[in-house]
């Protein structure tokens, strides 16, 4: 039952590369601290080969406060290699920068946090987990220390916090009635506790968790980070914090919430919500990062479709893990591009990408239309298993009300693709600008995966498949 | 050998993709005639073997995605390969005509190449989340063809097109999941589905999954009232894109009908076998009267196709109606409703290659400003005379085969409804005629619209235009006068069809 340290090794490699990258990084010349980015992307490495040479699932550990099981193993390879893909877009924006180190802890530490949020079956763990995954990014948002960086870390840095507290004190409710932060025993004494005071508890802590997937009414910082910060932390703090998020919801909602408790109405409607809130603020965006911005609320729309029927399908986990792989790896490709071509703010500036920027033009083809759900890109098969999940879970109106938003997500997604592939406005304009070839490859190696992820599903598909530990 | 034809094209797409857009055009012109021609030739092989054999022949299995019941499943029957062969026939013709393109030829070759990849994966797949990949492909590479290279309004257009037809695909979706869980164990493959045919008469929830088929296919069909992205569409986009527009991508939408709503959901068609025949009819009526009214030809051609489709329609209804008697009727009434989207798909995709002839000259599409043009292109005249008459229905050419069987076996079983929608022959057969006399006869004005660089007056069908057109009108001549060797194989289809649906 209890392996210990060796359960929890991919966590711990993490743990100890951004301490020792600390420490390195003290000894460094401000000019050249690249060992700590190498030191980091050795770290992210290592602990994927961790996950790989990990003991049969599922297992609990540490008392059953953290669950080695297929949400935990599909977790850890998708924040590890999205931690890999965003340490490649943000090359070109800290090399050199004298605050490298700090970049680099604090994207390990960002990283650690969502691996703590999304194996957490205890209570204590889980709010240690949102602090870890929280702070680290609230310095990152304001990394660049201009005005529009430092606003949005402050607005970041608020919010959290309030709903740290808020979570916490739900926290606190539930280990009151239910006189454990263990998710097991909570799950066996909150059928019998005050329904109320569970009621109240649970939505407590549910903000916290739904701040962490930036669903909504919890999405005000989303917009502001994404544009104020620098454009890889934007693509970190869209895509990895979610994983997290919606892996601790969901293990709430399938094994600790008292059943008939309303939940999956309760998630349906802040499903649509996000959806179609994200969608309708998305259409009218001047910028691409805003663009992006709402299209990731309304992404976690979709991924919610799979927390409502969490328990009443058995579609919905395998559902929410590939679509969670799906989404990270392809958001991260758009953003990619965004990285190459930073003076490109709206879709008009990238009028002529396909004749100068061939390549680029089909990662952003590929990106943008698998995030719209166009086969065979792996966010169609993800959509696919959710709407599954909620055809069968007997939410067949929710999948309806996706499939609405699935379209008008499309007027803004081709907003952008269009002048891709018009041609430029004059001869000698050579479309836009891009910096280095690393945010490049981070692209190519993102669209590649989505697509490759979509059409050989078949291999690893059976690997999501296995119980998710309450 | 399928997956051959298939992937031909877009291996050849993948093959020219490297080369870069300064090399002659003609190394793209040439390398698509000769992939589309290779095609061709592969699938009159297919046809020649399949002949021989009955049922599902060519038939190819492999797992691809098992732990979502998705296979890689493929074969041809009696219904897809009239299809198949129509498609690989357009995509030849079309690459003819375009041979001797020079403005932004790579990205358009590209696109047809990958294009007819999907088209022909459509009508050979056999499961339904392949269907379904082909399908939203199409709907994005046509995207492209539209918004890239049309004309006038192409932006918007293309915009409507690909909104439309992308709220029929997920509705199609959605309808393929609810079949998808009634299936024990879970599957998507269409023949397991059509064997155990699970929501067959299902009540509420089987109603639900076909209506959200049917939507989706009616979109892409389309039938009145969902045509509305149709008029737009033809009418901004090149005219070798309305060809497969109309000639293939319309006839997914039909295909659909023989394919997957007919035999998946049996019962539940023969329940609302009326409502289908009333948006036939309705489309009939409604496609010949529109397009009456219209002042531009591609406009004109693209109502008549909601006409057209609309005896499909009407066809498919009729045949779930009267279950269980007038067995021979209804097999007649499928085997018109798949010979008239062969004959659709060759006689409108000459009509609009001829649209494209006069917008090449003239730089317009609207009749009025067209007379006379009998005297200056004579050989223009004469195949848009020849492709009229065989568009109405004229006996001699496939048209009148189709529609004869659509109505002889709808007459059985939807008495009511075949008599209304006879008139619509009657007033398509007069609007086609007006078009003609319009544009071929009468006075030649003194001032012609935009004469064409270095000549004064309006010259006649180039030779690789002639070469696209002819045999097209060739094929339709050939089902008109010798149908059996098409109707064979229909018929073995649409008997086993009939047979499934009772």
């Amino acid at each position: 039952m209890e392996s210990g340290f060796t359960a929890l090794l991919p966590e711990t490699i993490l743990a100890t590369g951004a301490v020792l990258g600390l420490l390195l990084g003290s000894w460094l010349p401000l000019r050249h601290q690249w060992p700590v980015r190498l030191m980091a992307v050795l770290a992210c490495l290592l602990g994927l080969a961790a996950v790989f040479a990990a003991p049969p699932l599922p297992h609990p550990v540490f008392g059953g406060s953290y669950a080695v099981d297929v949400a935990t193993q599909t977790g850890r390879v998708v924040v590890l290699g999205g931690t890999l893909l965003v340490i490649l877009l943000s090359a070109e924006s800290v090399r050199s920068h004298p605050r490298e180190t700090e970049f680099h802890v604090l994207v390990q530490l960002g990283a650690l946090g969502t691996l703590v949020l999304l194996g957490a079956t205890d209570l204590s763990l889980l709010v240690a987990g949102y602090l870890l995954a929280s702070v680290p990014l609230y310095a990152l948002a304001g990394f660049r220390g201009d005005a529009v960086g430092t606003e949005a870390a402050l607005k970041y840095y608020l919010l959290g916090a309030l709903f740290g507290v808020v979570m916490i004190a739900g926290a606190t409710l539930l280990y009151g009635v239910g006189r454990s932060t263990g998710y097991a025993v909570l799950a066996r004494t909150l059928p019998t506790a005050p329904p109320s005071v569970v009621a109240i508890a649970a939505v407590a802590l549910l903000a916290g968790l739904l701040f962490k997937a930036g669903a909504v009414p919890t999405q005000f910082w989303i917009p502001d980070v994404t544009r104020g910060a620098d454009a890889a932390v934007a693509a970190l703090v869209t895509t990895l914090p979610k994983i997290g998020g919606l892996v601790a919801l969901f293990r709430l909602v399938e094994g600790v919430f008292p059943a008939g408790g309303g939940w999956p109405v309760l998630f349906a409607l802040l499903a649509t919500a996000a959806m179609t809130l994200g969608n309708l603020a998305a259409l009218n965006q001047p910028t691409v990062r805003g663009l992006l911005a709402y299209s990731t609320i309304s992404q976690v729309g979709y991924l919610l479709l799979a927390v409502t029927v969490a328990g009443e399908s058995e579609f919905a986990g395998p559902a929410l893990l590939y679509y969670l792989l799906a989404y990270a790896v392809t958001n991260l490709g758009a953003f990619a591009v965004v990285c190459r071509f930073p003076y490109a703010e709206t879709p008009r500036d990238y009028r002529g990408m396909a004749r100068w920027r061939p390549g680029a033009a089909v990662v952003l083809l590929v990106c943008l239309l698998g995030l719209v759900g166009t086969p065979p890109t792996a966010v169609f098969l993800g959509k696919l298993r959710v709407f599954v999940a909620a055809v069968d879970g007997g939410y067949g109106w929710l999948a309806a009300v996706a499939v609405v938003n699935t379209v008008i997500s499309l007027f803004y997604y081709l907003r952008w693709l269009v002048p891709v592939f018009l041609p430029a406005v004059s001869a000698r304009d050579g479309g836009p600008v891009p910096t280095g070839g690393r945010a490049a490859l981070g692209g190519g190696i993102a669209a590649s995966v989505s697509l490759l992820a979509g059409i050989g599903a078949g291999l690893f598909l059976p690997l999501l498949d296995g119980p998710v530990l309450p | 050998m399928l997956s051959l034809v298939v992937f031909l094209p877009l291996a050849v797409a993948a093959a020219l993709a490297p080369l870069p857009s300064t090399v002659s055009p003609r190394v793209f012109t040439v390398g698509w005639v000769c992939a589309a021609a290779v095609d061709a030739l592969l699938v009159l092989v297919v046809w020649l073997v399949h002949a021989a054999g009955t049922g599902i022949t060519f038939e190819q299995r492999v797992p691809w995605i098992p732990g979502a019941g998705v296979g890689y499943h493929v074969g041809v029957d009696g219904l897809s390969l009239p299809l198949v062969g129509l498609t690989s026939a357009l995509f030849l013709a079309c690459a003819v005509h375009s041979v001797h393109r020079t403005r932004g030829v790579k990205g358009f070759v590209l696109l047809f190449l990958f294009l007819q990849t999907c088209c022909l994966g459509l009508f050979t797949a056999l499961d339904l989340i392949l269907f379904f990949v082909y399908f939203d492909l199409s709907i994005v590479g046509m995207y492209f063809v539209i918004a890239g290279w049309g004309s006038g309004n192409a932006g918007p257009s293309a915009l409507k097109f690909f909104l439309y037809t992308f709220l029929g695909s997920l509705a199609l979706l959605l309808g393929f999941l609810g079949l998808y869980l009634a299936a024990e164990p879970h599957t998507f493959d269409i023949v397991e589905l059509a064997r155990a045919a699970p929501l067959s008469g299902q009540g509420v929830f089987g109603a639900l999954v076909l209506g959200a088929i049917g939507v989706g296919l009616l979109i892409k069909t389309p039938v009145f009232p969902f045509h509305t992205w149709m008029p737009p569409a033809h009418t901004d986009a090149p005219a070798v894109g309305s060809v497969i527009l109309a000639g293939v991508l319309l006839k997914m939408g039909t295909y659909g009908f023989v394919r997957i709503a007919m035999p998946l959901l049996p019962r539940t068609w023969n329940e609302y076998a009326w409502l289908v025949v009333l948006l036939g009819v309705v489309s009939v009526l409604y496609g010949a009267l529109v397009a009456f009214a219209q002042e531009d030809f591609k406009r004109m051609v693209a109502y008549t196709s909601v006409n057209h489709m609309g005896y499909v329609i009407l066809a498919l209804g009729s045949a779930g109606l009267a279950v269980g008697s007038a067995e021979q009727a209804r097999v007649l009434a499928v085997t018109g409703a798949v010979t008239q989207m062969v004959s659709h798909g060759l006689l409108t995709g000459v009509l609009f290659l001829l649209a494209g002839a006069l917008y090449a000259r003239g730089g317009t599409h609207a009749m009025g400003q067209y007379s006379g043009l009998a005297g200056p292109a004579p050989v223009f005249a004469g195949v848009t005379a020849v492709t009229v008459f065989a568009s109405f229905g004229i006996p001699g050419f496939s048209g009148f085969v189709a529609e004869f069987q659509i109505l002889a076996g709808a007459l059985a079983t939807a008495t009511l409804a075949a008599a209304l929608a006879l008139p619509g022959i009657l007033v398509t057969a007069a609007l086609l005629l007006r078009a003609l006399h319009r544009i071929c006869l009468g006075e030649r004005p003194s001032i012609p619209p935009r004469p064409t660089e270095g000549s004064h007056d309006f010259t006649d069908l180039r030779a690789n235009e002639l070469t696209a057109m002819l045999p097209l009108l060739g094929a339709a001549l050939l089902i008109g006068t010798l149908p059996r060797w098409l109707l064979a194989p229909i018929e073995a289809g649409a008997v086993h069809l009939v047979g499934a649906i009772g």
